[in-house]
């Protein structure tokens, strides 16, 4: 892709946080990387090399996914820092955490260097490398936070796992309080889901499969509440899945505790019963859980007990995948899904939604300067362009991601990206990723 | 009838037809050569990834009967243990010209993921906790015909029935319950909480920790097999304590109803459910368990592979 200076984005609504919920109509010039110009519809813009049509579409700050699995390096047949920053992309991310839990784990300086520059490379987004909590994500000494910060990281999480050992997780706090990073918190007793595939209810009893129950997740959270209350540190919790997390989460912020938390398109959407076909696909964790689950989660959402939409995105090559539920690994695609699930499910104003999707997490990360930004003259050229309304087929063959476990293959939803700008380059163009 | 996975996906009718089919085939047993023509040419490959000798035997023999050609896929020497894949395994098999599987697997759900992979018919041998249909199929056969009764939708009506045990990891007790409530039995479930699944609540089966408060109501007594693992998951004290509140013992035999029949899938933990000789209760109905699972088998193995084609008219 030969580098492009100057694009007009014509017809479209900005939707930030300053406006208000309609957006407000414009045309915008982007200039070396930077927003230049915004205009009335129609008005007369400078010349560009590329102009994009947003009729019918906001044009948003990019959004920022606080959970991807992009598989590199270790498990490059499953996604890579290029296809899993592609697929990042396609659904209007411009930029995405990614997870720890490589192999090695991103637990040195030179591993998440390696990360970073991956995604440098890739040029379709940018790619945070969180650190790990503890050495190797094994759970008994602490990752090198200094080092790691001074790599770059500002979220810190072994996920995957949970920090089991209550006295680690104190020190962990206390030691990051003065390093102005966040850790974040995959919450999971895990001598209560030994051997887990699914939520322990009456499906998992019918279904006779090993369950786990909420109990493991909303033990964590409130041990993480009471550490966070101790020590005065921040906490960020990952994927909550249960409706008593939600609340327990709510509380604490009531009193003023310095708690974020997110919640993923799949524990919104689906539930246990989809395990009734024994399909691995629908194999995650924290598990798909209960209806009044996924009402808690919407619920918390709505009133910004949950800050942010992550996707958890858990790409795993197929040979992996299509295995007996106890061996097949958890964890299902979500980046290309993400925005459109959440507009076609969540009954919550499109504003609303971008802002769990983009600016408010865009300050977990850490990117806040850069990432979630108004859509005003001087910001950084980091913009999502999609329409609301338009309803397409999810199809997991023609995915962006190097694997095809998308739970929703078959399954019509609202709302598609268009055009993707990142870094004031044109990385998705009418749906199609431009490299 | 496709596939044998579930007592669930059976239905009333495919279990009342299966006991129709049953006694035909219990009637071929009796033969002095208990052999039909009915599947000839037919190959059934057991595919056993968890050891069972006693139900493979039991499928085999079956088979047999019927003039299939069986051959057994053997874990422990096979592909499998070169790191070859399920799918890979039953795509490679299924080339070779299979009409069924018989499989037997560790997780629960298996017998779903093969019938994407193969077009050959599979009759679930037991998956995890979760399924053993013709234990279940047998197990009421076994009833029914005890009682004298004919094949039908309510052939099990006023019975109570009472399982023992581990039921939360047992797939004969999941399949069992399915098919005697829906023969119209009453079930009652006997076990510490431990050994209960997570919401049995919903279940239909009345349910009691206390095997002195029910013994003396049944019809039958259904022990299940404890197995020792469960001592380390912290799911019973030790086996001591469960023998004395859950074992078949002297004084709890004294206890059971005369007419009551006395049932066990097999194997036997003696001196720990079974406290007692079996063989000294007048109704012990172990061994005709046995023998009434290879014409089940027969039956279900007609039913999936010859039914269609040439009715049971073809074993009479």
């Amino acid at each position: 892709m030969k580098e492009v200076r100057l694009i007009n984005i014509r017809g479209g609504r900005i939707l930030d946080e300053t406006t208000d919920v309609q957006g407000r109509l414009a045309d915008i010039h982007i200039a070396g990387g930077v927003i230049t110009e915004i205009v009335d519809t129609g008005s007369k813009l400078p010349k560009a090399d590329i102009e994009l049509d947003a009729t019918n579409c906001f044009v948003s700050p990019g959004f920022v996914d606080l959970h991807v699995h992009l598989r590199e390096p270790g498990r490059e047949e499953s996604e890579t820092i290029e296809t899993g920053s592609r697929a990042a992309a396609l659904g209007g991310f411009t930029a995405v955490v990614a997870m720890p839990n490589t192999e090695p784990s991103q637990d040195s300086r030179i591993v998440v260097e390696f990360v970073r520059a991956q995604g440098v490379r890739a040029g379709l987004c940018e790619v945070l490398p969180s650190g790990c909590i503890t050495v190797g994500r094994a759970g008994q000494a602490l990752a090198p936070y200094g080092e790691l910060r001074d790599a770059g990281v500002t979220l810190f999480t072994d996920d995957g796992n949970g920090v089991q050992d209550p006295l680690l997780m104190r020190r962990a706090l206390e030691y990051a309080r003065d390093l102005d990073i966040t850790l974040a918190q995959h919450c999971e007793v895990s001598s209560l889901t030994v051997g887990a595939v699914m939520h322990e209810g009456s499906c998992c009893s019918h279904l006779g499969l090993p369950g786990w129950p909420a109990i493991a997740e909303e033990l964590m959270v409130h041990r993480d509440i009471e550490l966070v209350r101790l020590t005065g540190s921040r906490i960020h919790f990952l994927h909550l899945s249960t409706e008593r997390s939600v609340e327990m989460v709510r509380r604490a912020k009531a009193e003023g505790l310095p708690i974020t938390a997110e919640a993923t398109p799949h524990h919104f959407t689906l539930t246990d019963e989809a395990l009734r076909s024994f399909d691995p696909v629908f194999k995650v964790n924290p598990p798909l859980r209960t209806p009044s689950d996924i009402a808690a989660l919407k619920e918390g959402l709505r009133d910004g007990t949950i800050d942010a939409i992550a996707t958890d995105h858990a790409p795993h090559a197929s040979h992996l995948k299509e295995q007996p539920l106890d061996q097949a690994p958890p964890g299902m695609l979500g980046l290309e899904t993400a925005l459109a699930l959440s507009l076609t499910e969540l009954k919550m104003d499109v504003q609303a939604v971008v802002a769990a999707l983009s600016w408010k997490p865009a300050r977990i990360a850490g990117v806040g300067d850069r990432h979630g930004r108004p859509v005003a003259v001087g910001e950084s050229a980091n913009l999502a362009i999609f329409d609301p309304t338009c309803e397409w087929v999810v199809d997991r063959e023609v995915v962006a991601s190097k694997s095809k476990n998308t739970p929703y293959h078959g399954r019509t939803v609202r709302g598609k990206v268009r055009h993707t700008v990142f870094s004031g380059q044109v990385v998705v163009r009418d749906g199609v990723a431009q490299r | 009838m496709k596939h044998l996975r579930s007592i669930s996906e059976l239905g009333v009718d495919g279990i009342v037809r299966i006991l129709g089919l049953a006694n035909h085939m219990a009637e071929v047993n009796r033969r002095p050569v208990p052999k039909v023509p009915a599947l000839n040419g037919r190959t059934i490959v057991s595919l056993f990834f968890e050891d069972s000798t006693r139900t493979r035997i039991s499928f085999e023999t079956a088979a047999k009967r019927l003039s299939a050609d069986t051959m057994t896929f053997s874990v422990s020497t096979s592909s499998v243990n070169k790191g070859e894949s399920l799918k890979d395994t039953i795509e490679t098999v299924s080339a070779m010209g299979v009409a069924a599987f018989v499989v037997r697997h560790k997780t629960s759900g298996v017998p779903w993921l093969l019938s994407e992979w193969t077009d050959a018919s599979i009759i679930n041998a037991g998956d995890g906790w979760h399924q053993h249909p013709t234990q279940a199929l047998l197990d009421s056969f076994t009833i029914m015909s005890t009682l004298g009764r004919a094949p039908s939708s309510d052939c099990l009506q006023g019975l109570t029935i009472g399982i023992v045990g581990d039921i939360r990891h047992s797939r004969v007790a999941r399949s069992d319950i399915q098919a005697f409530t829906a023969l119209g039995a009453k079930v009652v479930v006997v076990a510490p909480r431990t050994l209960l699944p997570p919401e049995v609540e919903g279940w239909p089966v009345a349910i009691s920790s206390s095997l002195d408060d029910v013994i003396g109501e049944l019809d039958v007594l259904y022990m299940l097999r404890m197995q020792r693992e469960r001592m380390s998951e912290a799911l019973v004290p030790h086996l001591g304590e469960y023998s004395a509140r859950y074992g078949l013992d002297d004084r709890r035999a004294k206890m059971l109803p005369e007419h009551a029949l006395l049932m066990h899938p097999g194997p036997m933990n003696r001196g720990v459910e079974m406290l007692i000789d079996p063989a000294s209760m007048p109704n012990n109905m172990i061994t005709q368990q046995v023998a009434n699972g290879v014409s089940v088998r027969m039956a279900v193995l007609f039913d999936v592979l010859g039914g269609a084609e040439t009715g049971a008219g073809a074993v009479s």
